[in-house]
């Protein structure tokens, strides 16, 4: 991957630590007669800020996080422009039932994870140490026995819970920006607050830059200060959400505010409420 | 305590299913001699033989008595003895001939069941790390053409290639010293495991490429878990557990097979041993071959199943299925 | 009402015809069948006719393949052996083909008590090694023609019983056979009018894929002295007379085991086809 010329961060390629940039974006389908899934899309995000990308299913959003990332799927290719996140990127998926697994320890996904980290800084570090930083992690994200948690298959653990494992596991390459595929839609609506507490709390307590996906303009609002909507592949409006839910310009934008008639808390979650919030489950 | 439950709760569950078949291979084996038509004596000594020697032969295998009795003398003494009845050539107990020749006969098994493995799991691994490419495209072909290709066939190519061309195996028999023995069995292993071979490898391929692509192998790549690692602790593991189902079906044909290969080969276990009682018409040892096989591989079967429950923790205790 | 193949049928012919697959696959079986019919004729010389002072000859312009070590010529005999191998193991494929469907489709009906018992005999069945109790059977039955057919009648059904049944079960529930049953149907008539032409494709590419290995198995009982006779040839007892000579004559051990190899592929690509065109799965 070459660095876009006018890259101004500390490293010849890429963008800023804790910036994303995204520019001329188009992911195809890789056949012979292929289709644009995404279709130009430009985007940058200032290091810590938080950007919702919303748009209803198919409209490219999911396949633009992947494209940051650098894991399309497959059968999927970036046939023009770039994107890339400065520093280093941890991605959060929508279904904690799928996103570990099924044969192997929560523990072992951290330590795997922690060792990959480790090797690629050149540091060898004793087995005990490895588990302890893989125990802190658990603990971070607020789960509620993190010894139990470190030794149980995935399947023994609750939708939120394995979602937190997730999130840890995220944070186990200690990443810069954090990139969340619909992290929440999975889950049932208590959860889902705690999970996006979680994130938040994340987000200020590290610095985190926050690329956050979602089809739901309410959840992306309790987390997010801008939104992009993105509709057929393409970024059709960018605002804040007070801009949007005022003012909607694009239909697509429309659909969505009235898919989502409450926005709940326009007022980002309070750090205080973590604990009691996060604790609890 | 409930998982203690559960677990006698499914053992039986597994009777349930394993008595009936444990029952229904007995009640087949014991049918096998009243299949034959006319009279099993005069089958068995021929047409040359007295009518004395027929009729006593007749008393022998006990088949003037009722049918139910004669099935009640027949279950009595496998369940005390093990055993099918004295071979009518040598007298010995058929359960003394096949244990004796067990450990060559599985040592055929064992060496053809690591054979298959290592030759499915590389070529399953190539084929989907790259679908549709030159692998993946042999991988597809070769079972349309393994499937028309008779083992003992294989075993005789074998023998051409590697014994007499190559010199590299004996053409047959087991040698004696030190690494000999395993030196004989290699061909024959070879080819048994490569009648297992395509189905094997259809599966697990198939299976990989399911796997592939799992959220989960997402996650560990964002984790940036080395690649080889995500193939070789996740990957696999993911797809091998069905294979590895597939293969305790398989069971069957592994055991059938290595007792045919035998003959190819002049090996003598218990497939040689069911070759010359069927040249002497040795009703109860061929019975009793019949009946040890279809045994074995139903405890194969009881055991794979066991250590799937082992190997996947989603089944193991309060199973949902 | 209407089951869901009237529509199948005609997009089944289409794409029947642009199968590469079944095109060559069909167009091998028919040559195979061809040459089997023909053998009389094509087959240079008798292949029971005896020249002691012209056993074992190599290869030649004038015994293509050779000759055997009673000077038989070889080629001859494959041809005149694909003919006995092939009859046979059609005929010993139609028994199996009937019992399996029928247990499969009223396992898979009826479920319950039936499918249960049904399901313990087939278990009893593949629990023994399928070529143990083949060989086991004809040596009961009496090797030859007759014990061949009936050993696989016997024992050759299960793979047909298994498919069919979960095609059964998941049709029984399906709406168009719950509206036949309901509008006074009889269950024999459901499943002989609604399941069995539905299951019936499935049946077929299977039979493609049994027929090969009942062939197979023949050729191997033939190979084990259980087979046809001598001295009609046989590929089986062919390539059984030609071991002794494998480390002089190799290529006696060749030629019969290629024929069967042929046959296997011929029918396999006929099944794959057939497949692709009824869409459904091997």
């Amino acid at each position: 991957m070459s660095g876009p010329a006018w890259s101004p961060g500390p490293r010849a390629a890429g963008p800023p630590t804790g910036s994303v940039e995204i520019s001329g974006l188009v992911v195809e389908t890789a056949e012979r007669d292929p289709r644009a899934l995404v279709d130009g899309v430009d985007l940058a995000v200032a290091p810590g800020e938080a950007l919702g990308i919303v748009g209803a299913s198919g409209s490219g959003k999911s396949l633009t996080l992947r494209a940051v990332l650098g894991l399309l799927p497959g059968g999927t290719r970036v046939s023009a422009g770039s994107a890339e996140a400065g520093g280093r990127a941890g991605m959060v998926f929508q279904d904690p039932q799928t996103a570990l697994d099924p044969l192997t320890r929560v523990g072992t996904h951290l330590v795997e994870a922690l060792r990959a980290r480790d090797t690629e800084q050149r540091i060898r570090a004793a087995r005990g140490e490895v588990r302890s930083r893989a125990l802190e992690l658990l603990e971070r994200v607020h789960l509620p026995d993190p010894e139990r948690a470190f030794r149980a298959y995935p399947h023994e653990l609750s939708g939120g819970q394995r979602q937190r494992v997730v999130i840890a596991l995220a944070l186990a390459g200690d990443p810069d920006v954090l990139l969340c595929d619909e992290p929440t839609t999975a889950l049932d609506v208590t959860v889902q607050r705690r999970v996006l507490a979680e994130l938040d709390g994340l987000r200020r307590e590290r610095g985190l830059t926050l690329l956050f996906v979602s089809h739901d303009l309410a959840v992306v609002a309790a987390l997010c200060e801008r939104v992009a909507v993105m509709d057929r592949g393409r970024v059709v409006e960018t605002g804040t959400i007070e801009q949007l839910q005022r003012d909607p310009r694009h239909p697509a934008t429309r659909a969505l505010l009235a898919a989502a008639p409450r926005l709940p808390d326009l007022e980002p979650f309070d750090g205080t409420g973590l604990a009691s919030d996060g604790g609890a489950s | 305590m409930s998982s203690v439950r559960r677990i006698g709760l499914a053992t039986l569950r597994t009777l349930g299913t394993v008595l009936p078949v444990m029952l229904g291979v007995v009640v087949g084996v014991f049918f096998l001699l009243r299949l034959v038509p006319g009279d099993p004596a005069q089958m068995i000594l021929g047409e040359r033989a007295t009518p004395q020697a027929v009729a006593e032969l007749h008393e022998q295998l006990g088949l003037d008595l009722p049918l139910w009795q004669q099935f009640g003398d027949f279950l009595g003494r496998l369940i005390t003895q093990g055993d099918t009845g004295p071979s009518l050539v040598s007298g010995a107990s058929t359960r003394d001939l096949i244990l004796e020749r067990a450990p060559i006969s599985l040592g055929i098994v064992a060496l053809a069941l690591l054979l298959a493995v290592l030759i499915t799991v590389p070529l399953a691994l190539a084929a989907a790390r790259r679908p549709n490419g030159p692998i993946d495209h042999a991988v597809r072909v070769i079972p349309a053409i393994g499937l028309g290709m008779p083992m003992f066939w294989i075993g005789l190519l074998l023998i051409i290639v590697f014994a007499v061309h190559l010199g590299w195996f004996p053409v047959g028999g087991v040698g004696t010293g030190a690494g000999e023995p395993i030196r004989s069995l290699i061909l024959p292993a070879l080819a048994v495991s490569l009648s297992l071979v395509p189905p094997l490898i259809r599966s697990l391929r198939a299976q990989l490429l399911e796997v592939v692509t799992a959220d989960f192998v997402t996650t560990l790549r964002a984790a940036r878990i080395p690649e080889l690692r995500i193939w070789t602790r996740h990957i696999l593991r993911g797809g091998a557990l069905p294979t590895l189902a597939l293969l305790s079906v398989n069971a069957a044909t592994l055991i059938g097979g290595t007792l045919v290969i035998e003959k190819v080969f002049a090996i003598n276990g218990i497939g040689m041993l069911l070759f010359t009682s069927i040249g002497s018409r040795d009703f109860p040892v061929v019975q009793g071959i019949a009946l040890y096989c279809a045994v074995l591989v139903v405890l194969v079967g009881i055991a794979a199943d066991a250590l799937l429950g082992i190997l996947d923790p989603r089944l193991r205790r309060g199973s949902a299925r | 009402m209407t089951a869901p193949r009237a529509a199948a049928r005609s997009t089944f012919w289409s794409r029947a015809r642009r199968s590469r697959t079944l095109a060559v696959g069909t167009g091998l079986a028919a040559l195979l069948v061809l040459v089997a019919l023909l053998a009389p004729v094509i087959a240079p010389y008798s292949p029971t006719a005896q020249d002691l002072t012209a056993g074992l000859l190599p290869p030649s312009p004038a015994h293509w393949l050779g000759t055997d070590e009673l000077g038989r010529d070889v080629l001859s005999r494959i041809l005149m052996a694909a003919q006995t191998d092939l009859r046979i193991a059609v005929t010993a494929a139609i028994a199996p083909f009937i019992i399996g469907v029928s247990v499969g489709l009223l396992s898979g009906y009826f479920g319950g008590a039936v499918d249960w018992t049904l399901s313990r005999v087939v278990d009893t069945v593949i629990a023994f090694p399928f070529y143990i109790i083949v060989i086991a059977l004809v040596f009961a039955l009496g090797a030859g023609e007759f014990g061949i057919v009936v050993a696989f009648a016997l024992v050759g059904w299960t793979g047909y019983a298994r498919v069919i049944r979960a095609l059964a079960a998941s049709m029984r529930d399906a709406g168009w056979v719950r509206a036949a049953r309901g509008g006074g149907l009889s269950h024999a008539r459901v499943i002989l009018r609604h399941l069995l032409p539905n299951a019936l494709p499935q049946a077929v590419v299977l039979l493609m894929t049994e027929i090969v290995l009942i062939m197979v198995a023949i050729v191997t009982l033939g190979y084990l002295g259980l087979g046809v006779r001598p001295p009609t040839p046989d590929w089986g007892a062919m390539l059984a007379e030609a071991q002794p000579f494998i480390t002089s004559n190799w290529w006696l051990g060749v030629g019969p085991g290629l024929a069967v190899v042929l046959t296997g592929v011929a029918l396999s690509l006929v099944a794959d086809g057939l497949g692709d065109a009824w869409r459904v799965k091997r």
